[in-house]
């Protein structure tokens, strides 16, 4: 087992340096600059001398590879360095938005799956009638329609129902506050993009369960099972989901990790201050030092999850640790 | 996979002989409702992104102030955005930017997948290794990051989007790819060709692409639908189609929003479009996937 | 010398219209106190430094904390030469020829104390126990001047440029303030009132230059209790404030949200009474249906206007024929008309900000090729330019940013209006940064949209993008003429209206005419909308003023409504 959990580990340490060289890359491939965009942003006049004051600061004046190793070595240390549009510490501005974004990510996969197990379920059991296929077509939608849109939609629907059932617009609350504080007034705010978001992770999940419910019943202990007259509800109970559950918790897992920082497109749509506005925001601004720190949070978190994963499966079945 | 291909195609070929293509069809539509209605959608979408000239009754792109934001009626069937042009002409010239940004990136990126997949599987070693490495480092982007990430780097266009969204697709399918003909690559057959002096390319082509076939059909239906779906997130953004191009996503970016209470057909529309055509590749794609892969098939 | 006053008066009311649709409520109201403000900001403040920042991102927040020495009259804000005291006393007359002017800081002034509620951290609590309290004097204000006008190493001060005609700044005693010019100039006032200058503490600023940065500490109504980058600030009355009576609310809450949409749900839904930016026309109606007498609309002039730049180092466009007929073709006049209804443009104006004493009057800007009253004549005359250049049916690529309102709706007009005397133009749109990036340095452009938006009105240093390009800071079509240069020098150097004036229409004359190096299209106009119940503000050409809102009250039911 040790040389098993080594050899992942091993493999985690390529890809994260293989995703920092990525974007290093793609940041300054960029055109434009972060100074001239703070200071010719709006048109005024402003000093030509300020420009260059602006990137000696910032220090996009040397050359490449020297900022590439002084962001490297920053990283080993876990000093991400400054945001180069607003100063600050990127650990702050991340930190500001972290909570805001974990609850999102928490809240769309409690819905997900509330949708997901159910309805899969349901699918695998009833395959090929026309409950399977409602249900199907009912997740596929939710993979096919645009999440933004979607939130476009409710808030739309909102203030619409709102002004005809009390005669004045309600509007979800655009600033946060955290759940301990006020946590009607926190809900209130996160559940519509929960919802929307929910629903489109739901599809992956749902599908999930369905296929892997269809294999696990496939499988010869549950033919024994029901030779033995056991009733179909207790098989599909006490043998069969728990069994099929493996590939469903990988999926959640991994989506899991794309919440957090991906759901870039909803929290434009609501307003939301999350590390997904965050990430656009810093690509418009060109602020380098940011987005190459928000992606490898990303990237980060991604490939811990994969790698727990990894360790998960290795430690349930012994065939995987010695392929 | 092979042999139960050819089994499938085996009955096929029986039931045509003996019975009528209307039977067929309608037997086809009892087995796969689902994958019918996609295949379906997916037709009528692409008869109209043909056709776009015939059918629009209007001009998607000239201006035209005076009839701006104007509701559904008799002289515009969806009614006019903000600039004044006609949603219904736009709605359809828009499916032929769909189909085209949607074809394109699922066709170079599953193809570009396939073959590096392949070959990845087949040479193994080094390559192998350092291959796999470097799709895990793009597999851990998420999509739309680094979709929007080489836009900002190419900048906005039609042509930049497509190479945007083309390259995450890349490493997805060579994943998928690479463990189907991993499978192929263990059988001694391919071993005893090698030993009697085939050649690599004769290998490569003859035994192990038409055995991946499967997974990469299935990977460009899926690919379709996303490609639609992140050109219209780009697009949403102001990072993908420009104006005035006519694409669904760019039809929900900007006035859409703005004019969402006062005008809502414009933000409604499109996104019922964008919805029904990936729903419509999924489907397909879902059938597709059911009919090749024969585990799934109920008893 | 006949003096201008009465023409510009008429120019006034031409150019600047302020329309005030309110049930009922007239000027003279008694303000009530109490109750929190709530509004909306379209951006995110990169910092709290207004010397270093040209957004109005950093003024629409952090104004509120501060004072300023001079600045534009927040009872008449629409004027754009009625400058009054904020710190000082009175308005002071120039002495020595016009290149002394000593100003009286009052008394009383102290930086603010600690809010009760404030969020900030063990060190920022230090600094503020240490200044809070004590005397705002002349070296306070004299130390702020010092950093905008000579800016210490490593300190960003964007507008040092408008100040180059100081030559000393000093405070002989805690309550007067000593500016000696190198030369008298019509523009330094209007300089020394721009929204941007908040007065610092010496003290904070000797202790670290880039504390303001991030931090803030000011004199103004406003206390500091909380701010949460990219979401939201929070501010509470000052109650030792030197202006009697103000400020009237108990404390404002701003959020952050760039996006239109959410801003204009904001209003509809409660969730933000004002927006001083500026909306769309088409959003005004909507609000307007949806909200009736419970929203107020104010309109007026905007000192921002649209370019077109033709890239003078590019061929055909560095053949002055080819530059006026571009101009010729655009029916400004009729444009001005339903554009408006669409986009936030509508004044037509030459290099002045229309309105301003030294604008043109209608009948001199007729006279400008470009803004002739008959577009048929202007076509033909642009037909015939082209056609004795040799560009007939010339292509070219227009370049504009990727932003609807209201650079792609105008730009799309101007192909339009391109298109009628032959010209085929594609447009290319790049969002902001790859725009600014074609525009500014790699210059790859044929013509490009350009844009310059300023805060107070200052004609005189307004137009210094006309200069060169190798003395003006923000010139892009890539041309260089002495003359201009010259008579823009004159015209900084004379105190004399009537001579600046003059020498203003004659620079306009070879920038549009003559030459056409580039040109205005239409100037902006601005329509901000505020629920009814916010009373006290009023609309000012530029919204980067009047925005420290202590002179801002409430009445019911927001007075008493209680905001989360």
């Amino acid at each position: 087992m040790y040389q098993y959990i080594v050899k992942r580990l091993l493999l985690v340490v390529p890809t994260l340096f293989g995703a920092a060289v990525l974007v290093f890359l793609l940041m300054h491939l960029i055109p434009g600059d972060i100074c001239e965009l703070r200071m010719a942003g709006e048109g005024g006049y402003f000093d030509p001398q300020a420009i260059d004051d602006c990137r000696a600061e910032i220090g996009i004046d040397r050359p490449m590879y020297v900022q590439f190793f002084d962001w490297i070595w920053g990283i080993i240390r876990f000093d991400f360095g400054t945001s180069m549009w607003t100063g600050q510490p990127i650990l702050y501005e991340m930190g500001l938005r972290f909570e805001l974004s974990l609850q999102l990510a928490i809240m769309t996969t409690v819905i997900s799956v509330l949708i997901a197990i159910p309805l899969g379920t349901i699918s695998a059991i009833k395959q090929d009638t026309w409950i399977d296929y409602v249900v199907r077509s009912f997740s596929i939608a939710g993979i096919a329609i645009p999440s933004f849109w979607l939130g476009i939609m409710i808030i739309l629907g909102i203030l619409v129902i709102t002004q005809a059932w009390f005669g004045i617009p309600w509007m979800p609350p655009i600033k946060y506050v955290p759940i301990w504080v006020d946590p009607g007034y926190n809900l209130s705010m996160l559940i519509w993009p929960a919802v929307a978001t929910g629903y489109r992770y739901s599809a992956v999940a749902t599908r999930m369960t369905r296929s892997a419910l269809l294999e696990v019943l496939r499988e010869d202990y549950i033919r024994t099972a029901r030779a033995k007259g056991l009733l179909e509800k207790v098989i599909i109970n006490r043998h069969a989901l728990k069994n099929s559950m493996l590939p469903v918790v990988t999926v959640i897992g991994i989506e899991f990790a794309f919440l957090m920082g991906g759901l870039v497109v909803t929290e434009q749509v609501f307003n939301l201050n999350g590390l997904g506005k965050l990430f656009v925001e810093s690509v418009i601004n060109k602020d380098y030092t940011l987005t190459q720190a928000l992606v490898m949070l990303v990237v980060t978190i991604f490939v811990l999850m994969n790698f727990v994963v990894d360790l998960f499966y290795g430690w349930l079945d012994p065939r995987i640790r010695y392929a | 996979m092979a042999v139960s291909e050819v089994q499938v195609e085996a009955a096929v070929e029986e039931f045509a002989e003996r019975a009528p293509l209307p039977l067929v069809v309608l037997d086809l539509i009892r087995r796969q409702p689902l994958g019918t209605a996609g295949a379906f959608i997916v037709i009528i979408m692409i008869l109209m992104a043909a056709s776009a000239e015939f059918i629009a009754p209007y001009d998607p792109i000239v201006n035209d102030f005076a009839n701006m934001l104007l509701a559904p009626g008799a002289e515009f069937w969806m009614g006019t955005d903000e600039f004044g042009r006609d949603i219904l002409s736009r709605l359809i010239y828009g499916a032929r930017t769909a189909l085209f940004v949607g074809f394109s990136c699922a066709f170079i990126g599953a193809t570009a997948g396939l073959v590096l997949g392949v070959a990845s599987a087949y040479f193994g070693g080094t390559f192998d290794l350092i291959f796999q490495r470097v799709m895990d480092v793009f597999m851990a982007f998420p999509l739309i990051i680094l979709a929007l990430a080489v836009v900002s780097i190419l900048g906005p266009g039609i042509q930049n989007v497509i190479i945007a969204i083309t390259i995450p697709f890349i490493p997805n399918c060579a994943r998928v790819v690479r463990s189907s003909a991993l499978a192929i690559r263990e059988i001694p057959y391919i071993d005893a060709a090698r030993a009697l002096g085939f050649s690599h390319a004769r290998i490569i082509l003859r035994h192990m692409v038409p055995n991946v076939m499967a997974p990469y059909l299935i990977m460009i239906t899926a690919f379709v639908g996303q490609a639609i779906l992140l050109e219209a997130s780009l697009s949403y953004l102001g990072l993908g189609v420009q104006e005035p191009t006519p694409a669904w996503g760019l039809m929900l970016s900007g006035g859409a929003e703005e004019y969402a209470e006062s005008a809502p057909w414009i933000a409604i529309i499109p996104g019922i479009a964008i919805s029904l055509s990936v729903f419509g590749f999924n489907l397909f794609g879902d059938a597709l996937r059911d009919a090749l892969d024969p585990k799934l098939r109920s008893q | 010398m006949r003096s201008v006053i009465p023409k510009s008066a008429l120019a006034l009311a031409l150019g600047v219209t302020t329309a005030l649709w309110v049930g009922g409520a007239a000027a003279a109201e008694t303000p009530k106190r109490g109750g929190i403000l709530l509004y909306v900001i379209p951006s995110n403040p990169p910092s709290a430094d207004a010397h270093r920042e040209t957004t109005f991102g950093t003024i629409h927040p952090f104004a509120q904390f501060y004072s300023v020495l001079i600045r534009v009259n927040p009872d008449n804000p629409a004027s754009p030469t009625d400058i009054v005291c904020d710190l000082c006393t009175e308005m002071p007359k120039p002495t020595n020829g016009g290149k002394k002017y000593t100003f009286k800081i009052r008394k009383g002034v102290t930086w603010h104390k600690p809010a009760a509620g404030a969020k900030v951290s063990k060190d920022v609590k230090k600094v503020y126990d240490q200044v809070g309290g004590t005397p705002l004097t002349a070296q306070d204000v004299k130390a702020t001047f010092d950093r905008i006008v000579f800016p210490p190493k490593g300190v960003k001060s964007a507008r040092k440029g408008f100040y180059r005609m100081v030559e000393k700044i000093s405070a002989p005693d805690d309550e007067t303030l000593v500016f000696d010019l190198k030369y008298p100039s019509g523009a330094f006032i209007p300089a020394v009132a721009a929204p941007y200058n908040f007065v610092y503490s010496k003290k904070v600023l000797d202790m670290d230059q880039h504390w303001v940065e991030k931090n803030v500490l000011g004199s103004g109504p406003f206390r500091f209790v909380e701010w949460q980058p990219g979401a939201f600030i929070k501010a509470e009355r000052n109650p030792d404030y030197y202006h009697e009576g103000k400020p009237y609310l108990d404390g404002t809450e701003a959020i952050f949200a760039k996006k239109y949409s959410i801003n204009l749900q904001a209003l509809r839904g409660g969730r933000a009474y004002i927006q001083f930016r500026g909306f769309p026309p088409k959003m005004r109606d909507d609000l307007k249906k949806a909200l009736g007498d419970k929203l107020t609309v104010q309109e007026s002039a905007w000192n921002c206007v649209l370019f077109a730049t033709p890239n003078n180092k590019k061929k055909p466009f560095d053949d002055v024929r080819v530059r006026r007929a571009l101009s010729l073709a655009l029916d400004r006049w009729g444009g001005s008309k339903y554009l408006s209804k669409i986009a936030i443009v509508k004044p037509v104006g030459g290099i002045v900000f229309p309105g301003h004493p030294l604008a043109a009057t209608k009948e001199e800007l007729q006279k400008i090729a470009g803004f002739w009253p008959d577009i048929e004549k202007s076509r033909a005359e642009a037909r015939r330019l082209l056609k004795e250049a040799g560009a007939e049916g010339l292509e070219f690529v227009f370049h504009n940013r990727a932003v609807d309102m209201p650079y792609k709706i105008v730009g799309t007009w101007m192909i339009d209006q391109w298109a009628k005397v032959g010209l085929k133009v594609t447009q290319r749109v790049q969002p902001t940064a790859p725009f600014y990036a074609t525009l500014r340095t790699k210059k790859d452009f044929d013509v490009s949209m350009d844009f310059n938006c300023q805060s107070i009105v200052n004609p005189l240093i307004d137009i210094s993008k006309f200069n060169s390009d190798d003395i003006s800071g923000n010139q892009y079509a890539g041309y260089q003429d002495r003359e201009l240069d010259k008579m823009y020098d004159q015209m900084n150097r004379t105190g004399d209206v009537a001579e600046q004036r003059r020498i203003m229409r004659a620079y306009e004359k070879r920038a549009l005419d003559e030459k056409a190096y580039q040109f205005p299209t239409l100037w902006w106009y601005r329509i901000i909308l505020h629920r009814s119940e916010v009373k006290g503000w009023k609309i000012s050409p530029s919204h980067y003023l009047n925005v420290d809102l202590s002179n801002i009250w409430l009445e019911e039911p927001l007075r008493s409504a209680k905001p989360k």
